[in-house]
């Protein structure tokens, strides 16, 4: 299971937060400040994993992130799910986001932060991973896309 | 024209989107909570507005503001509002906000409940995606109950996108409604093998997570995943299938067998770069295996030290991901086989001095098990090193807690020397700024507690740290550690006969400057003293009028009126009685009287170190009850009459209580007169004599200003010893013992220690390393009678405990979902009449019962095992003839009447798979859910069903779930049959608990061979036109609470359209008989027909339900029909008829019901039953074959089967009992059959007759 997903920047601005389990608003903010704490004291050049994050979960719990230019993509797991998996489920992730964006950069999710949701809800459910090919997933996000159109087209 | 312009520049004004929004708040850096406070104001003031596009752009906003950590919950309702929208551009937003700020305190959630149903149901596919997908993160108990049905149903939609999210979400439900686990997991288990990978990946996602908690529960899939494993090519499923056989080998080490093969050909057939996270988990899962295996083979510790070295490469891999995960998967192998990572030592030390901290923790957690008696004191030189230079505080307390976890880990085993071990701790105690004093104390205490030998050194440097307090206590910001003062303070006072100087460390422990620890601290502090002060006194006994007892004394007096003020009460108490205490002893030393015997008895006695959970483990004593009242409670009214009693009584003990102090004071006014007159006539009292070899005394010593010393480098503090100088000594000594050993093979003995630790030489031990201490370490104390449980460890609170559900189980009436109906049913089973409301309750009641089962089920199968065991002769004896005497004595014969499961077929069907080569996949389809079948046949016999002349699939949300069900299955079958697909317009109301396919597979069957497709439906009759197919009649159902003499068959009949056109108004009749008579609507005269409630599209086919009401069920019936139609052309349209003919066999009155093997026993032995018996010669099809045939055409359930034998039963819809015993020897089959109505029975061996000569 997939207890949180946080994107902020490299100044631990937060970009997009999803809680699986619930926390109050305050929590969270100090949540993503101790989980930006932890991540951005690393060197580019070390493991992806993360143990501890005495906020979120437990021993059971791990940080996997990856770090993309001015962004980390932070995603908290438990045990069930595997941690190379993750990585490569980032990886799809943020690909999406490419294609969906063309080139995507930090503004783009600034500016369109429900958008990234429903990117994002295409890719994990309810804390389970709900698709990882990346066709499918696109494929989903346009339809949804064009019919949001048409809706505002027939106003 | 105008208006519209107007109004549209007024809604623009409120226009303010989240991009705007965004792009103020990047505007404002300076004061942005200013900002943000005016655009919530004005986002207030949108969600005021009828205009839903407004509504929805101002949550849109609060969720982005949501992210800030700006509580929105206020808007709550708001949220609600636009998600209601029937836009999915607007319902997304509203979902969207919801599923990011709703949480199960969210009131509003309750009213969202119908809307969710309803946006379920959406015709739009991305409506029901977006529900679910928002539901998934906010589902609630209510909720989950409420909709688990329609969830359920959506399991089976016909886009393989809503049927994914659908499965996905169902492991949220179950969560929050344990309850829904039984009734869904067959349709679950069936999305296992859905054709869409994202559904099958989904099924197994969530399979995994359930079985993860409770993996012996899902040990009977394992066939099926093992297909799976073998079939898939999703890299993601395959790591979540592989991960769970990892959860499941430890359970059933046979599975570990089976899988090391198929693994290890993952491993080499993945491309090592692309799938390297399949490839981890596949060593991983491997490496389970083997951990499981290996219990019991030494063969196996081959394989681990390959999987060890493959290890190592991932470890020395340059990724450091890799290296992590090498290091992780070593710590598995670690717990079962230390000495193969032991060898890996280098490497992993290595590790520890990896630039990244991740890695480094990883290797900290492997040193754990890596220590030895040879190794230990290197290793953790290696780590003080550590800890020395770490920075960061939270690393260096994780080295400090894993320095302690390694040396105190199986009760000290490793330590050889715990001098050595005592310097390492004092050591730690000048780490700054550590949150684990607590810890460092505890080991202290723990080691001078119970290693008797290291009390005198360990005494001597807990004095040592006394008299250095001011190192610990001088920064403000290493208060963590001067928990160790606490140790330090207790251990001196106990074990004070070993202390060299008593009064110096007296001294010490009463310092002012000792007024500023904690006060828990300072609390052992004066305790301590006290015993030290025994000690002193001790130490003084017998000289006349010593002078250094009485000088004790005087140190005492002074020094404690400093702790009989402090805050702490616990502090004060002891003060003041100890300096009283004191007081009259120095009044007796100045009458030179002998005290210190008597002082010291206040402090004799041993303490030893109590177990943890000691207390917990008490035994209750016999009769005691603990639950018992000691006085009746009070009863409701009574304690109504003590309110005015207690305001009555109220003033008196504070009376009382008052004056009790009063007397107290003035006692205690008294006795301090009396104090300071013996203060004043006490000579010793003001000249504190000059001769006392210390200048402690010195006046106004507080008012000397303290220098604080603050140094970052370790501190060598006088007089400890450095833990490194063990280490040599250590190797010196352990030579010497090697050189020594030599010796004494030659020489007897000789005495040449010379200071070594070692002060008496024990026994020598066997091993190469003797202790340097002849350590006894005590144990620690238990309770007598203690009980041995430890289920001490489980989380009452985890939710997941709620989801240890047998699943093997088949449903019973309680396992069904809630379903709301609009219109109360016609007909209703006894159990199915009850409100939804109440279900919830029941089922849970029921739960409870289903637990007890579950432990008389284990009980059962164990025993069944052991009858498996007796021949099979034996057996059939038992079985027809005599009476079991173990059904007649154990008291499950009172269970008899219990609902049967068919576990021991189901169990057997796994040991069977587990201990078969591998077999190919086709028979596994059809020996995996093999139980699940008997369950959907008690379910669905037992399922209330509609009227079927009921008006019905108008509105397909309004009919019945259980009718769904059926007219499911038979689909299914029906498309297997024909083997093409066919739309149907009703797929959205799929209801029920496994699809056709699994009642094909009823019976136990267990060889390979695949069982040859069969199906339950006839041809009833066919024209061009249509085509009518008959399900032979298992939908049987009784109501005999009702009618006695009268029961209701249902019959279904499935109607496809053959032709190019269109089929309407079709009327279906049937000519009574005396016995048998279709059911007709009220007011309808006795040969009116019925109307087909559907019209058929070309090429479409749909069922129709028609119930007749029978009334001996014993003989054979035949019916003639008609069905005249309509066929409607473009051009014209004809008037058709068809005539057809209902057989209703007696077979097709017989309710499959599973029945224990006990209630056979005895429903055998009642001698109520006539037998008759019948040969089948020439039937050569495999054992199991026979068996499945029986139990799918002639509703049979196989009670037991021992070899080619085995017994089967079933019930007519009357309640008669049908025993069959099979047996096969060559080619022929012989059926012993004993029913309570000979003429049904006979007629039921005919038709089995018929059936095999078929074939």
């Amino acid at each position: 299971m997939i207890k949180a997903i946080l994107i902020f920047n490299n100044h631990g601005k937060p970009r997009l937060i999803r809680f699986y389990q619930y926390f109050a608003e305050d929590m969270q903010q100090q949540i993503i400040r101790e989980t930006f704490h932890l991540v951005s004291k690393r060197d580019d050049n070390v493991c992806n994993f993360l143990e501890g994050g005495s906020l979120i979960g437990g021993s059971d719990y791990k940080l996997i992130y990856r770090h993309y230019a001015t962004l980390y993509f932070v995603f908290c797991v438990d045990s069930s799910e595997s941690e190379l998996g993750i990585l490569d489920l980032i990886q799809v992730f943020v690909e999406t986001l490419d294609k969906c964006f063309e080139n995507v950069c930090e503004l783009d999710l600034i500016f369109h932060m429900d958008k990234v949701h429903y990117i994002l809800q295409e890719v994990v459910m309810g804390g389970m991973v709900l698709e990882t090919n990346m066709n499918e997933i696109v494929a989903q996000v346009e339809l949804q896309n064009r019919m949001e159109k048409s809706e505002a087209s027939d106003q | 024209m105008a208006l519209k312009i107007v109004k549209g520049s007024i809604d623009r004004m409120f226009d303010k989107n989240l991009q705007d929004l965004v792009r103020g708040i990047r505007n404002h850096k300076e004061d942005e909570a200013k900002y943000i406070s005016t655009c919530i104001d004005e986002i207030k003031q949108e969600l005021k507005q009828d205009n839903i596009a407004v509504k929805a752009n101002a949550v849109c906003k609060l969720t982005y503001l949501q992210m800030l950590g700006y509580d929105v919950s206020w808007a709550a309702f708001n949220i609600v509002e636009v998600m209601s929208s029937s836009k999915f551009t607007y319902k997304r937003i509203g979902y969207l906000a919801a599923s990011q700020c709703f949480h199960e305190g969210t009131d509003v959630i309750m009213l969202t409940t119908n809307q969710i149903r309803k946006d379920l149901s959406s015709p739009n596919q991305y409506d029901t995606g977006v529900a679910l997908t928002g539901l998934s993160c906010f589902v609630t108990p209510d909720l989950a109950r409420d909709l688990a049905n329609d969830i359920m149903t959506l399991m089976s939609h016909t886009k393989p996108y809503i049927r994914k999210k659908a499965v996905l979400i169902m492991y949220k439900v179950f969560l929050k409604y344990p309850e829904s686990l039984r009734p869904a997991f067959p349709r679950l288990k069936e999305k296992l093998e859905d054709p869409d990978p994202g559904v099958q990946s989904a099924a197994v996602n969530v399979i995994c997570e359930l079985a993860r908690r409770n993996p012996k529960n899902y040990l009977s899939l394992a066939p099926l995943f093992f297909k799976l494993m073998t079939s898939s090519t999703n890299n993601w499923v395959l790591i979540k299938i592989i991960k769970l056989f990892g959860a499941l080998t430890p359970l059933e080490p046979r599975l570990g067998k089976k899988l090391i093969e198929p693994l290890t050909n993952l491993i080499h057939s993945s491309p090592s770069t692309s799938a390297m996270s399949l490839l981890y988990e596949c060593v991983n899962t491997v490496i389970a295996v083997l951990i499981s295996l290996s219990s019991g083979m030494p063969n196996h510790s081959a394989s681990i030290q390959l999987c060890v070295q493959k290890l190592r490469i991932l470890i020395e891999d340059s990724d450091q991901n890799l290296k992590y995960l090498g290091l992780l998967a070593m710590s598995k192998i670690l717990k079962t086989h230390p000495k193969s990572v032991q060898s890996h030592k280098d490497l992993i030390l290595q590790c520890l001095d990896d630039k990244d901290e991740s890695i480094r923790l990883r290797a900290l957690d492997l040193l754990y098990g890596m220590v030895s008696k040879k190794n230990l004191m290197e290793i953790v030189k290696k780590l003080m090193l550590h800890v020395d230079k770490a920075e960061g505080t939270t690393y260096r307390d994780e080295l400090l807690t894993k320095i302690i976890d390694i040396c105190s880990q199986s009760n000290f085993q490793y330590i050889t020397n715990f001098e050595w071990y005592i310097s390492i701790l004092v050591e730690l105690t000048r780490l700054e700024g550590t949150r684990h004093g607590h810890l460092i104390a505890s080991q202290m205490l723990d080691v001078a507690i119970r290693v008797k030998a290291i009390r005198g050194f360990a005494v001597a440097q807990m004095a040592t740290l006394l008299d250095n307090a001011h190192l610990l206590t001088g920064n403000t910001q290493r208060n963590g550690i001067c928990e160790v003062l606490y140790a330090a303070a207790w251990i001196c006072g106990e074990f004070s006969e070993h202390l060299e100087d008593p009064m110096q460390t007296l001294e010490a422990m009463l310092r002012p400057k000792v007024a500023t620890l904690p006060g828990h601290i300072q609390a052992v502090y004066v305790q301590n003293a006290a015993k030290l002060f025994a000690t002193v006194l001790r130490k003084h006994d017998g000289e006349t009028e010593s002078q250094a007892a009485q000088e004790t004394s005087q140190l005492l007096i002074d020094r404690l009126p400093l702790f009989v003020q402090s805050a702490n009460l616990e502090v004060q108490e002891r003060a003041s009685c100890i300096l009283q205490l004191v007081k009259y002893i120095q009044k007796l030393q100045q009458k030179n009287v002998e005290v210190a015997e008597e002082v010291t008895a206040l402090f004799a006695g041993e303490l030893n170190p109590v177990a943890p959970k000691a207390q917990k483990k008490v035994p209750i004593p016999e009769g005691l009850d603990l639950d018992a009242w000691i006085n009746e409670p009070p009863s409701g009214s009574e304690s109504e009459d003590e309110k005015p009693k207690a305001v009555f009584a109220k003033e008196e003990p504070k009376h009382s209580r008052s004056r009790h102090t009063e007397v107290d004071e003035k006692e205690l006014a008294r006795r301090r007169e009396v104090r300071k007159q013996e203060q004043a006539s006490n000579p010793f009292y003001i000249k504190a004599s000059p001769s006392s070899q210390k200048v402690y005394d010195a006046p106004g010593v507080e008012h000397i200003p303290v220098v604080q010393i603050d140094l970052s480098v370790p501190l060598k503090v006088p007089g400890m010893p450095m833990s490194d100088q063990y280490l040599k000594l250590e190797e010196e000594r352990r030579q010497k013992e090697k050189a020594e050993r030599k010796k004494k093979e030659k020489k007897k003995k000789r005495e040449k220690r010379g200071k070594e630790r070692k002060a008496d030489s024990g026994p020598e031990s066997e091993e190469d390393i003797t202790p340097a201490h002849q350590v006894d370490i005590v144990t620690e104390e238990m309770p007598e009678n203690a009980l041995p449980s430890d289920d001490d460890d489980k989380d009452p609170n985890d939710p997941h405990k709620a989801l240890d559900i047998d699943l093997d189980k088949p449903l019973a009436d309680s396992d069904k979902l809630p379903v709301r109906t609009h219109r109360p049913e016609v007909l209703k089973s006894p159990a199915e009449d009850r409100d939804g409301e109440s279900v919830p309750q029941e089922t849970k009641k029921k739960s409870g019962k289903e637990k007890k089962k579950d432990k008389e089920k284990d009980r059962k199968r164990s025993k069944e095992e052991k009858k498996k065991k007796k021949k099979p002769k034996e057996v059939e004896e038992e079985l027809l003839e005599s009476q079991p005497e173990e059904a007649v004595q154990s008291e499950e014969t009172k269970e008899a009447a219990a609902p049967p499961t068919s576990t021991s077929a189901e169990a057997s069907d796994l040991d069977f798979w587990l201990s078969s080569a591998p077999v190919p996949p086709a028979a596994q389809e059809v020996t995996a859910p093999s139980s699940s079948a008997a369950a959907v046949d008690t379910s669905s016999a037992a399922a209330p069903e509609s009227e079927p002349d009921e008006p019905k699939d108008t509105e397909p949300e309004d009919t019945k779930s259980s009718k769904h069900k059926k007219k499911k299955q038979k689909k299914e079958k029906e498309e297997k049959e024909k083997k093409k697909k066919k739309r149907h317009h009703h797929h959205h109301q799929h209801h029920g608990d496994a699809g056709g396919e699994d009642s094909v597979q009823n019976g136990t069957v267990e060889e390979e061979e695949p069982l040859p497709p069969m199906s339950n439906y006839s041809l009833l009759a066919e024209n061009s036109y249509i085509k009518m197919m008959k399900e032979d009649a298992d939908q049987v159902y009784d109501i005999q609470g009702n009618h006695q003499d009268e029961s209701k068959v249902v019959v279904s009949v499935i109607f496809e359209n053959k032709s190019d056109s269109f089929l309407k108004a079709m009327e279906f009749n049937v000519l009574d008989s005396l016995n048998s008579k279709l059911q007709r609507p009220e007011g309808a005269g006795a040969h009116d027909s019925l109307t087909v409630p559907f019209q058929l599209p070309p090429g479409v086919s749909n069922e129709a339900r028609f119930v007749f009401s029978v009334q001996s069920i014993v003989m054979p019936q035949k019916l003639k029909g008609t069905l005249t139609f309509i066929v409607k052309s473009d051009e014209s349209s004809t008037h058709e008829k068809l005539d057809f003919k209902l057989h209703f066999t007696c077979t097709s009155y017989l309710i499959t019901t599973p029945c224990y093997s006990d209630a056979y026993a005895k429903l055998l032995e009642s001698g109520d039953l006539k037998g008759s018996s019948l040969r089948l010669e020439g039937i050569n099809m495999p054992f199991h074959h026979l068996l499945a045939r029986i139990c799918f055409h002639h509703h049979f359930s196989v009670v037991e089967r021992i070899d080619s034998c085995a017994s089967m039963y079933s019930r007519s819809i009357q309640g008669h009992h049908v025993c069959l015993l099979v047996k096969t020897s060559d080619q022929t089959v012989s059926i012993d059959a004993k029913c309570d109505e000979p003429s049904l029975l006979g007629n039921v061996l005919d038709e089995i007759k018929q059936t095999f000569s078929k074939c």
